[in-house]
């Protein structure tokens, strides 16, 4: 027989257990569509709230930011520039949110049978990625239209770099979110912290004003280092050609989200071990 | 016996194997809580250790508790493992090591095999999905890829008796359709290690039997190896070849099956005593009783037996000790038998009375249990007389009186797995039947 595992109190090598995370690859993809099934399960407008819900936040960031302060947004149309900045805000807030309470949400299961528990993050970011590739088709199709009327002109050749920005993104967010689940465990106050205080992370990023907007300063200073700051204008740069691109940030930005991302990995490994012994 | 023969045909292939097994658990408050806390006991942590008062190991705290103490465990090929013990003897948390669901504190395992758990059925069963939905999720949760799960899909419907429902929402299942669902994913998994936590406790006799000879079936016929924990011991007999008894964290008895039931029912329950002394238990009567005292039941006496479980066909012998404070005429006894799920079930009065003179009485008492079915029954013992004018008057009472175990062994005459909650505690006279002309 080949097949032998060996359980100590020793935690296991971190490569086996990202192995078994793909081997579970069904489980993650019928987690993906339980998620969407019962998000929309009973609504009337159903995954129509996947569009609604950024286009009517991008509404009111336009009244708010746009024509009551007066924010400029480089001459990119406001609608676009607030609907593309909302949904990739979406992507990375999701990541953290909705893995934050992986542990807390899902006790009933893990404590009852095994499976490797980071196949629930990893199916919380790929519903997190769908969203925004819906939420894409629109922004993409105000481009296009805003293109053929020249209001607009992206960086094509940029293009190349949006799915490197993508995955900078969702590493960073899913690193923050997987460090946050599993202190969540112990320190319940985090689950407090998260709510809101993603709400302030999302004013402390350029979202509802370009990065050029802030004088220069310790204020922009501080907007530069927040990692997530790279890959927002990173993306923007190159689908609305506006958008403010650092070298030394955004390679502070990728340490940081690595950092993150294997710091997350390695705690949330120690923790999945034996969190339910202290849920 | 049939279980010996396959044992000897089964080349005796370790698939678990366990050493030194230690799971501690902090009892009271489970870290401090708060940061300041945990960073302080890490502080002090750190000062035990660089002080040398301890050599390596953690240091040993008031509050530990140790659920698994020293577990050694060789578990071969196509074996049955029944796990019996008391509540909190460590069974469940040496199954979730297993699972592993949580990671021992120390010692070593190693599983040369698959483990399905079924530590529940149905785990992760959304309501909202419907049955098919449910058992590609559970299925992956359980650890079949989807193909798998395509394959057996038919077979797992068939065994689950929930065909016509299985395009329905879960939530509108019964709880029987619910566990059989749950349990026919589980049982149909591809795995050398099926791990099972009382899963059948509900769920009706038919299937519960259905579930039980598929168990047997996955030991003896495709040499997979179960590890069951119940404390139903008619379902331990009828599946296991080899049982353990665990008390504390340990393993006190490995072996025959029938040897360890007989030890868990015998020393398992500290109710379970032969020796009754009603200094302070319950009284019910004495209000009442406070200014006319004529009675004091003492103690009860359990005659020739170690521990009080009894055959079916066997008699009780008792002797019962009381003072009474003057002498008393045509007194009369009566046992008012309750069932562990705490039904009242019938009440056996003595035949005829006795006198009893001033001072200490012996009594003895011969108690048929000819009805009673397998289970723990407790009895209230009341002594009472009737007054001039035939009313009944209560001399005194003791709840309950004496605890003690029916086990009913099969055999042609009792050819039922008796289950209280179906058929009561009371087997009534039989049926005669025969063909008619």
């Amino acid at each position: 027989m080949t097949y032998h595992v060996h359980i100590s109190s020793e935690t296991e090598c971190v490569g086996l257990n990202l192995g078994e995370v793909w081997q579970y690859r069904d489980l993650i993809v019928l987690l993906t569509k339980k998620t969407f099934t019962l998000t929309y399960k009973q609504t009337v407008l159903g995954p129509a709230w996947i569009i609604i819900s950024p286009l009517l936040s991008s509404i009111a960031y336009m009244l708010v930011f746009g024509v009551i302060a007066g924010i400029s947004t480089n001459g990119v149309p406001q609608i676009l520039f607030y609907l593309a900045s909302t949904a990739i805000w979406g992507l990375f807030a999701s990541a953290v949110t909705d893995n934050a309470a992986t542990f807390i949400a899902n006790a009933n299961v893990f404590g009852k049978v095994y499976f490797p528990r980071l196949t629930v993050p990893v199916s919380n970011l790929l519903v997190g990625l769908i969203r925004f590739g819906i939420q894409m088709i629109l922004v993409l199709a105000l481009v296009a239209f805003f293109v053929v009327q020249g209001t607009v002109s992206p960086n094509w050749l940029m293009w190349l770099i949006i799915p490197l920005a993508l995955v900078h993104l969702c590493v960073l967010g899913m690193g923050v979110g997987i460090i946050l689940s599993s202190l969540t465990t112990k320190y319940r106050d985090l689950q407090i912290l998260v709510s809101f205080g993603m709400q302030l992370w999302m004013f402390g990023t350029p979202i509802v004003y370009p990065l050029s907007q802030i004088p220069e300063g310790i204020l922009r200073t501080v907007v530069m280092l927040n990692p997530v700051t790279a890959p927002v204008e990173w993306l923007r740069f190159a689908l609305l050609g506006s958008g403010t691109i650092d070298p030394i940030t955004t390679g502070i930005s990728i340490v940081v989200a690595l950092v993150c991302a294997v710091c997350g990995i390695l705690m949330f490994n120690r923790v999945e071990r034996t969190f339910v012994d202290t849920v | 016996m049939a279980h010996q023969t396959s044992r000897q045909n089964t080349e005796r292939e370790p698939i678990i194997a366990i050493s030194g097994l230690r799971k501690r658990y902090r009892l009271g408050q489970i870290g401090s809580g708060t940061l300041q806390g945990d960073i302080k006991e890490w502080r002090e942590r750190r000062q035990i250790e660089r002080s040398g008062e301890v050599d390596g190991a953690a240091p040993k705290r008031d509050d530990d508790f140790y659920a698994l103490d020293g577990l050694d465990l060789t578990v071969y090929k196509g074996e049955a493992l029944g796990i019996i013990g008391k509540n909190g003897a460590g069974k469940s948390t040496l199954l979730k090591i297993l699972s592993r669901i949580t990671a021992p504190t120390e010692g070593e395992i190693d599983l040369y095999g698959r483990v399905a758990s079924m530590l529940e059925v149905g785990t992760g069963f959304n309501g909202e999905m419907t049955g098919r939905e449910n058992i590609y999720l559970n299925g992956a949760i359980l650890g079949m890829s989807r193909r798998e799960i395509d394959e057996k899909m038919e077979d797992i419907i068939e065994f689950s008796e929930v065909r016509d429902f299985i395009d329905t929402p879960v939530k509108r299942y019964s709880s029987g359709m619910y566990v059989k669902l749950g349990f026919s994913v589980a049982a149909h998994l591809d795995s050398e290690i099926m791990i099972m936590d009382e899963v059948l406790a509900v769920g009706d006799m038919e299937f519960q039997h259905k579930c039980l000879d598929r168990m047997r079936q996955a030991a003896k016929q495709e040499h997979r190896t179960v590890l069951y924990v119940s404390h139903n011991m008619s379902t331990i007999k009828r599946l296991c070849d080899r049982c353990i008894v665990m008390d504390a964290g340990k393993i006190v008895f490995d072996g025959d099956v029938d040897a360890a039931v007989a030890l868990y029912l015998g020393g398992g329950n500290t109710l379970l005593q032969t020796h009754y002394e009603y200094d302070d238990g319950y009284r019910p009567y004495d209000e009442y009783l406070r200014l006319n005292r004529r009675l004091n039941i003492d103690t009860l006496d359990i005659l020739g037996k170690d521990a009080p479980t009894f055959a079916a066909d066997e008699t009780v012998e008792l002797e019962l000790s009381c003072t009474a404070l003057r002498p008393l005429a045509q007194v009369g006894f009566r046992f008012e038998l309750w069932s562990q799920d705490g039904t009242k079930i019938g009440t056996m009065l003595s035949r005829g009375f006795v006198d009893l003179h001033e001072g200490v009485n012996k009594i003895h008492m011969r108690m048929d249990l000819s009805h009673l079915t397998t289970g723990q029954y407790s009895a209230d013992l009341v002594a009472f007389f009737h007054d001039e004018e035939g009313n009944e008057d209560i001399l005194d009472g003791v709840y309950p009186g004496v605890v003690f175990d029916v086990v009913v062994e099969l055999d042609e005459k009792n050819y039922l797995d008796w289950h209280h909650n179906y058929w009561g505690a009371i087997r009534l006279h039989d049926v005669d039947i025969e063909i008619s002309e």
